[in-house]
This record gives structure tokens, C-alpha cells and sequence, in this order.
């Protein structure tokens, strides 16, 4: 269909209108080049979002003790609420479908020392599952164990930052650490997906911190992943565990402050189903841009068509069939539309990486804005068709031309 | 374009041989620009017979019309009819291109012909780089290249000087001495003069046949 005799057809026509083709050909590539960005920018945001996301496992409940809000079977608001070992037991025990789980106790500021060296970090004591609901990642060394729990071993581990601030470029693995003047075996190092604050965290067996720095069996936090169950499951385990610390701790049911359980999974699939929701809007906006750009060429090949009816009357009378007129005005369409949006195409990735590049990568929620190759793919064969159908009606009117018509002098 | 129709050719009963140089006289709505058309394939008859070549026309579709106008038709127009961005020998090689043929040799012959009208030094003029009869001569070695069976030539010289116009029939007669039927539509006496046959036209209907020897 393009043999060397249509290219130099075509590039001779476009070239004796630059400005005209120019002018088509940039509506075209303004349409690509929206559609490119928008989608890109979509990504930036639905990447940055997901990586506030890399921080915790996307399918964990999580159960917060407080202050009671409202006033229950006798109690005043404002009531303290402590879980207890045995909260964490019976939720294990009474709700189904639970995959990994650690109960966790805080202490916000723990002090600790290495020699001359002095920090304040906070500490976690945790169950051994613990790294999969805060997707730490251990970098050097080991996690905790559930032997560790078991013998109420002095070990901990600490956030990649801990080891730099505190042993600088030394190995901490096998050191001690005193955390409140009581030392403390280091047996790994970890890396987090999440800010920095969770590279400064120090985690010790929840058993060892119970018994330590604890109130013997108070834990803070309750923590549970819901394997790969469906979203209504997930829902209903969240209840599960609310409605069983609600009783065992005389709760108003809908006081969120005092026993407040937060399930990512709904957060997740929300915040996924708005990016869906962007996704396609993004499209349909950027199809329309392009119907606007197709609009556009189809305009000015009609115009070609009209300024070339003597020149197309011309070719007929030589011998032109209907169908290589119709072919010469279509293929013409064509180059114009995906030579020019391939261009603008060209020019949205680019201006994406070298904006991607140039936004740090822990901006909270863009980041690393871009297009994946089969986005790419389809826009391209939508571009010809695009370039098709735009030359499709011009061309039926050429190839209608008679040359009678068009060849009698004015 | 419309719906009203208009009658413009009544009667016409002629029969052109094979090698003859025959011009077609009349007033301005005489018939004969119509009657040319028919003969060239650009416009259809409603009633009676056209053979062409043994061949007789009629219901032809656009794609057929087409090929049988390539194969079989050269056209000569008053205003020269070149196209403005290709040279002198681009717009000699143009039908050539309709029948497919090698770009190479389609090129070739178009120096040929282009050399027979004595244009082969403009072969890469641009149309407005040619004076008129120039131009002229372009459009004959176009309308010769694919050997038609007929030349059609409506008012060659009508665009041309007087000098120019006897430059352009001397070439179109020694055409014809080589073979060539040509049909030449024309309303100057001086140039249907040149012709063998005089066909003269009024109102739709053949008035009377004028035969030089």
C-alpha cells in the first residue's frame, strides 16, 4: 500500500502546505501529548499513594486502645482502656480467617546508649509476625523469634538508621545495645518501605518488653493480616474484633475513641476504586481531546480535498481510480495523524521523565509519574484509526470529484 | 448540480477512423464540450451508442472508466491542466504511474516523449517555470505516453498566441501523420482549417461536415 511512488506523493503535498499540515498535524499531537501527561500524572498520584501504603500491609486490621468518649455500663468517659494478653488470645482464638497477627506495646521515646553513644528512638515490643504487617525488610541479621518471646531473651532490632546514628560504620550485629541502661543483644537490622521515622524504630520481644518496661500483660496495639479474603470477610473480622474487645472492656459499641479498629483493606480498595474512577476519566477525557484533534484533520483534508478537486480531476482524467484517490487523501490522513502523534506522544513521555526525575522520591503522594509501553501501544493504533477515520469522509468526497466538473474552466 | 435536466446533444451520428484528424466547431452551447466528454469517457450518454475501439461503452463503472480512459484516451485541455508541484517530466510520467509501471522505466519514457516535443533541457522545470506553449507540449507528451487510441484535445490553443498555437498544431498534425486519431474541439476557423475533417455543431445536433483533402 506505501510503496515509494505514495511517500513521495505525500511528502510533496505536505510540502507545499507546511503551515496547514503543521497546524493539523498540532492538534493531533496536543491531544497525544494531554492524554500523556493526564495519564501520567494519574500514575504519579496512584504510585505516590500506593507507596504511603508500602509503610504498613495493605490487607491488616489494626485495634488502638484510648480514652473513652462515652459513658457505658457505669463507667465515666474518659476512662483509659488497656488491652491485655488475653485480649490478643481470644480474637485469635474467636475470629476466623486471620493469616499473620502480633499484639504490640509502645514506648514513644526509649533511650539507649553504645558506648559514647546516646539516642532517643522509639521501641516496639512485638510478636514475631510483626515485620509482615509493617513490611519490614531485614537487611542484615535475623527478625525476632517466637523463641526469643519464649525465653524472654534481651534481643533486639534495630531500624537502619539506629545503626548508623549509633555505630556509625560499624557492624551492630552481635553488639549490645543498653536501652535504659539495660543491654540488649542486636541480632538484625531492618530496612521499611515507610518514612524515616520507621527506619529510627528499635523492636524487642513483646514478652521480654512486657516484663521490662511494661505493666506485666498490657499491650497497646492488636494487629492482623486477612490473607487474601474478600473485602466483605475483611469487614466482618473488623467487627468481630471490635465486638470483642467492646465486651471484654464494657465499651460503648460506637465509641471510636476509646477502642478504635481500623481496617486498611477498605481504605485500600477505596482509594484503588478512586484511581479506577480517575483512570477512566483521564480517558475519556483524553479520547475526546483526540476526537476534537480527528475533527480537526478531518476539517482540513476536506479543505485539501476542495483546494485539489482540479488536481484530483486532473489525475482522474489520466486514468486515477476511484480507489487511489481514495487511498492518496486516506494515507495522507494517515501519516498526518500518527506521524504527529507519535511526536506528541515523544514529547509527553519525555516531559514526564524529565519531571518524574526531577520530583525527589519520597514526595508524599506523586511519584514516579509514567506511561507503561501497551498505553503506548494502544494510543499508537488508535492514532491511525484515529487517521483513518478522519480521512474517510474527505476521501469519499474526493473520489466522487468528476472531471468534467473539476476540469471546466472558470 | 440540481435536478433540472438539460437536453444538450439531440443527435449526433458520426463515425471517426482509425488515423484521422477530425476538429469539432461550434458556437458556445453548441453541444461540443459535452459531446468530447462522452467521447472521453468523463461523462455518460443517456441514448444511442458510443463504440470505441470495437469497444461499446456503456454502464461502465467508475474503476473501469478509469482504466479504459488511461489505456485508450489522451487528454489535451485549453488551461494545460499540469500539476503545479511536480516538473515537466513528474507530470509526463503520471499516467504511467496509473498503469503501475516501474518507476525507472515510467520515467524513461517520459524523457522520451518529453525529447519528441523537444522539452528534454526542461525535463525538471516546475509548470511555472514553462511559457505556454511549453506547457502546452508538456500536456501533449502527457496525454501521448500511454499510446492512446484517441487524442482529445479541447481548444489546445485557446490559452496560446498566434505564433505559439501554429507551433503547437504543426505538432499535433505531425502526430497524427505518424497514426494518431486525433479529435481537436475547437472554435477558431484558422486552426480547424488545419484539420482534415470539419465536424460543425449547433444546438445539440450536427449541422455540417466539412472535408479538406
Amino acid at each position: 500500500m506505501f510503496d515509494r511512488d505514495k511517500w513521495q506523493e505525500i511528502l510533496s503535498t505536505i510540502q507545499e502546505n507546511k503551515l496547514r499540515t503543521f497546524l493539523t498535524g498540532f492538534s493531533v499531537a496536543w491531544g497525544i501529548f494531554m492524554l500523556i501527561i493526564l495519564l501520567g500524572a494519574g500514575k504519579g498520584l496512584q504510585n505516590g499513594v500506593s507507596a504511603e501504603f508500602n509503610d504498613d500491609a495493605i490487607n491488616s486490621i489494626w485495634a488502638r486502645n484510648g480514652l473513652t468518649s462515652m459513658e457505658h455500663a457505669g463507667y465515666k468517659s474518659g476512662r483509659r482502656i488497656a488491652f491485655l494478653n488475653e485480649d490478643y488470645d481470644n480474637i485469635l482464638r474467636d475470629v476466623d480467617g486471620i493469616e499473620y497477627k502480633t499484639a504490640r506495646i509502645n514506648l514513644w521515646s526509649a533511650q539507649v546508649a553504645y558506648g559514647n553513644e546516646t539516642g532517643t528512638y522509639s521501641l516496639r515490643g512485638v510478636h514475631p509476625d510483626h515485620a509482615k504487617l509493617e513490611n519490614t525488610e531485614i537487611i542484615s541479621g535475623r527478625y525476632l523469634h517466637q523463641l526469643d518471646l519464649q525465653e524472654l531473651r534481651k534481643v533486639c532490632v534495630i531500624g537502619k538508621l539506629v545503626a548508623s546514628d549509633i555505630f556509625k560504620e560499624k557492624d551492630p550485629i552481635g553488639e549490645y545495645l543498653n536501652i535504659f541502661k539495660i543491654p540488649f543483644l542486636i541480632v538484625g537490622v531492618f530496612d521499611d518501605a515507610g518514612s524515616e521515622w520507621e527506619q529510627r524504630v528499635i523492636y524487642t520481644p513483646v514478652t521480654t518488653t512486657q516484663r521490662i518496661f511494661g505493666r506485666n500483660n498490657e499491650i497497646h496495639n492488636i494487629m492482623v493480616t486477612t490473607g487474601d479474603l474478600p473485602l466483605e470477610r475483611t469487614t466482618e473480622m473488623t467487627q468481630e474484633i471490635r465486638d470483642e474487645l467492646v465486651r471484654a472492656h464494657d465499651v460503648h459499641p460506637d465509641d471510636e475513641r476509646g477502642i478504635y479498629v481500623w481496617n486498611n483493606n477498605e481504605n485500600f480498595q477505596q482509594i484503588m476504586n478512586v484511581f479506577k474512577g480517575i483512570n477512566i476519566f483521564v480517558w475519556v477525557m483524553g479520547i475526546f481531546t483526540i476526537i476534537a484533534g480527528i475533527v480537526g484533520v478531518s476539517n482540513i483534508m476536506m479543505i485539501v480535498v476542495k483546494e485539489r478537486t482540479k488536481e484530483i480531476g486532473i489525475r482522474k482524467a489520466l486514468g486515477a481510480t476511484p480507489w487511489s484517490v481514495v487511498s492518496l487523501i486516506l494515507q495522507e490522513s494517515i501519516v498526518i495523524t500518527a506521524f504527529a502523534g507519535y511526536t506528541g506522544m515523544v514529547v509527553g513521555v519525555a516531559l514526564l521523565e524529565f519531571v518524574g526525575g526531577m520530583i525527589p522520591p519520597d514526595t508524599p503522594m506523586f511519584n514516579k509519574p509514567e506511561v507503561d509501553i501497551s498505553t503506548a501501544v494502544y494510543a499508537t493504533i488508535l492514532l491511525i484509526l484515529a487517521g483513518a477515520v478522519a480521512g474517510f469522509f474527505p476521501a469519499k468526497k474526493a473520489a466522487s470529484i468528476r472531471p468534467i466538473e473539476a476540469l471546466r474552466d472558470e | 448540480m440540481g435536478n433540472n435536466r438539460l437536453q444538450v446533444l439531440k443527435g449526433v451520428d458520426i463515425t471517426i477512423q482509425k488515423g484521422e484528424l477530425v476538429s469539432i466547431m461550434g458556437s458556445s452551447g453548441s453541444g461540443k464540450s459535452t459531446l468530447l466528454n462522452i467521447l472521453g469517457l468523463l461523462d455518460w450518454h443517456d441514448e444511442g451508442e458510443y463504440v470505441l475501439n470495437g469497444l461499446r461503452i456503456h454502464d461502465l463503472s467508475e474503476t473501469k472508466a478509469a482504466a479504459l480512459r488511461n489505456q485508450f484516451i489522451g487528454f489535451i485541455f485549453q488551461s494545460f491542466n499540469l500539476i503545479s508541484y511536480k516538473n515537466a517530466l513528474e507530470n509526463v510520467a503520471l499516467p504511467l504511474y496509473y498503469q503501475k509501471i516501474p518507476r525507472k522505466r515510467r520515467n524513461q519514457l517520459a524523457m522520451e516523449y518529453l525529447e519528441m516535443v523537444g522539452l528534454k533541457d526542461w525535463a525538471h522545470h516546475m509548470p511555472n517555470e514553462l511559457s505556454g506553449g511549453q506547457k502546452q507540449r508538456v500536456a501533449i507528451a502527457r496525454a501521448l505516453i500511454t499510446q492512446p487510441q484517441v487524442l482529445l484535445a479541447d481548444e489546445p490553443t485557446g490559452a496560446l498566441d498566434s505564433v505559439t498555437s501554429h507551433e503547437v498544431m504543426e505538432l499535433i498534425k505531425h502526430i497524427n501523420r505518424q497514426g494518431q486519431t486525433v479529435i481537436i474541439v475547437t472554435h477558431e476557423n484558422d486552426i480547424a482549417e488545419m484539420t482534415e475533417r470539419i465536424i460543425h455543431l449547433k444546438d445539440g445536433l450536427v449541422e455540417r461536415i466539412t472535408e479538406h483533402v
